[in-house]
């Protein structure tokens, strides 16, 4: 073959260079959208500050003693500190006894046992589960399960009763609870279960002895983001738990009672000024702040955890 | 564990095992418990949503026009829930026009720009904490910035307790989730794509606009959607921000200069009509719960229905 070739001359640097309005275009564009993902950063930030200034003003001008009383009133200047603690604790240890085996149930039987088919219907199902707002279920923990399933079996309990909210806060977390185990379950490799199998293991031995001790770290991660994101729930305390003027300390769930959340709502929803004793406004930063470091403590050891699996697998 | 004892024992009990197979009661009554516990979590779906209608029932279907278009009032019997509908609207509208670019530049940043670098490590790691912090907190940061600091702009003659104030703070709250969502849509797109786009000598901003974008654009959506159906639910952050949970004038304005007045949302009205004794306002609570559940569960299942139908043409 003949080759018929133009001579291009001789290349020069500016020709490799490119386009110098398209790299403008790509330089502007790569400056945005790092100013974006910045804003994350500086929202982080704002929070931080936001809740540091007044919270340190009432943990400098607060007396000490004041914050280990008999109860909750920050309008009469009792902080006890060890009631909305409890009460947030309490919440939290009864919706985990009710997140923690439905939600890992269903997401073992998601996972593990449902056809294709069956799983494709029931797990949008959990998603919408995962989707209703947490004030709609306040007012079931309240109107529904308070007087149907609690005061059914204890008679003596308060129709506002931290039991009730529990649970409501509990099967507000049960679809959290599912989709990060069932992610975990789904990532043990396809070859472990096959080894059971093939050593002749049934599928129950192979589920409990096998598949879960190997995503264990993915199952644990579940459970702690479920207690932090239960720990933070709001609404559904603060309807279905009562004691929205401030609380008592009590560990009986079987009355009203007051959680870290539901005391800074109740708080700013008492009065439009948030007034009150001289300190009432910033104890709602101060507790803001406690459920800010518990919170994230939480969210940092679930992060390890999912890395763990990921890593391992 | 038993001790083998000799090949024709061991023969037996394999044979017994083998055969056994019908009558497995330990694994059938483990999946059972596992089919139950799901049912059970879906049969509290069905008696809630249940519970809701039929207790809502006799306010909508006597006068469904009325409670859309009435004001909140003392008595429940007149009652409706205009103004939360307005306050509901103009929310998701703030939430969608800001954090739906914000975050979607933001995922664009993580995925295709900041690659495994220290920068966008630390970003992605504050955005995980960030999506973790619990709603109040974010009421906290609104009543500080949006009400407090900024009270001016927000709301001149309500001190900043305006749909502004709130609109921002929930826009703030799902930015996570629309950046974790849209972050997700994007990491899916296949490497191919971008490498062909690469090889004929676009630019990482042009591979990015014209091929990565569009292909992911569905997964974007649906993150975008469920972080609106969570904005439009969210009321604790809304009571920090300054909602009226009372007596409310006016407040059902849509025109503009109205935004920086004082305002109501849906979730604030349930959250307040729920606390209130007697079956006539547990009524209009549910009512109300119901059009919420109206539009969170339609935006919802819109969300779900697009992804799946996405899933399946791609395979």
């Amino acid at each position: 073959m003949s080759t018929v070739t133009t001579d291009p001359g001789p290349l020069s640097v500016a020709d490799l260079r490119g386009d110098p309005g398209r790299l403008r275009k790509e330089r502007a564009a790569r400056i945005l959208l790092a100013g974006a993902a910045l804003t994350s950063v500086v929202i982080s930030i704002a929070i931080v500050l936001s809740l540091i200034g007044e919270a340190w003003t009432f943990v400098s001008q607060v007396e000490w003693k004041t914050l280990w009383t008999d109860g909750w009133f920050p309008r009469r200047g009792m902080y006890d500190v060890k009631t909305i603690v409890s009460g947030s604790l309490l919440v939290t240890v009864i919706a985990m006894a009710v997140a923690a085996p439905l939600g890992l149930g269903a997401a073992v039987y998601l996972s593990e046992y449902a056809r294709p088919g069956v799983r494709k219907i029931l797990k949008p199902v959990l998603e919408i589960l995962a989707g209703i707002p947490s004030v709609v279920l306040g007012f079931f923990a309240l109107q529904f399960i308070s007087p149907e399933i609690v005061q059914r079996f204890f008679e003596d309990a308060n129709q506002f009763n931290i039991m009730a909210a529990g649970i409501g806060v509990g099967i507000l977390t049960v679809p959290l609870v599912a989709s990060i185990s069932e992610d975990a379950l789904r990532s043990v490799p396809q070859s472990l279960r096959e080894a059971s199998y093939g050593m002749g293991a049934k599928r129950v031995t192979t589920v409990v002895r096998v598949v879960i001790p190997a995503a264990v770290s993915g199952l644990v991660a579940a459970f702690i983001v479920a207690v932090s994101r239960a720990i933070g729930e709001t609404m559904v305390v603060f309807i279905a738990a009562g004691a929205t003027g401030g609380s008592l300390f009590t560990l009986d769930p079987l009355s009203s009672g007051q959680t870290m959340t539901a005391a800074m709502a109740s708080q700013a929803a008492g009065t439009d000024q948030v007034r009150g004793a001289a300190l009432t406004f910033q104890s709602l930063f101060f507790v803001g702040m406690l459920l800010f470091v518990v919170t994230l403590v939480l969210n940092i050891a679930a992060d390890r955890f999912v890395r763990r699996v990921r890593q391992k697998y | 564990m038993s001790v083998i004892s000799s090949p024709l024992s061991v023969a037996e009990s394999v044979r017994d095992q083998l055969k056994s197979g019908k009558r497995d009661a330990q694994g059938r009554s483990f999946s059972l418990l596992l089919q139950l516990s799901l049912a059970l979590s879906i049969l509290i779906l069905l008696v809630l949503l249940y519970d809701v209608v039929t207790g809502g029932w006799s306010v909508l279907g006597t006068r469904l026009e009325d409670f859309l278009a009435a004001p909140m009032r003392s008595q429940a019997a007149d009652s409706g829930v205009a103004q939360g509908i307005r306050g509901t609207f103009f929310i998701g509208l703030f939430t969608v026009v800001i954090s739906f670019p914000m975050g979607v530049a933001a995922a664009i940043y993580l995925e295709e720009y900041g690659g495994k670098g220290r920068l966008a490590r630390f970003i992605d790691i504050n955005i995980r904490n960030l999506a973790g912090v619990p709603s109040v907190v974010y009421g906290i940061l609104g009543l500080t910035i949006f009400v407090k600091a900024m009270g001016d702009f927000t709301g001149p003659n309500s001190n900043g307790r305006s749909v502004v104030a709130a609109g921002l703070t929930l826009a703030v709250l799902v930015l996570p989730i629309v950046i974790i969502t849209a972050a997700e849509a994007l990491r899916a797109v296949p490497q191919g794509l971008r490498e062909a786009g690469y090889g004929v000598g676009a630019t990482r901003w042009e591979v990015t606009r014209h091929h990565v974008l569009p292909y992911a654009a569905p997964g974007i959506l649906t993150g975008t959607v469920l972080a609106l159906a969570r904005a439009l639910g969210e009321a604790a952050p809304l009571i920090l921000v300054g909602a009226t949970t009372g007596f409310l004038t006016g407040g059902s304005s849509y025109q503009i200069g109205a935004l920086t007045e004082r305002f109501t949302a849906l979730p604030i009205i349930i959250a307040t009509w729920a606390g209130r004794p007697g079956d006539d306002w547990e009524a209009v609570t549910a009512a109300a719960i119901v059009v919420l559940l109206g539009v969170v569960l339609l935006a919802n299942t819109a969300a779900i229905l697009l992804r799946n139908r996405f899933e399946k043409t791609r395979k």
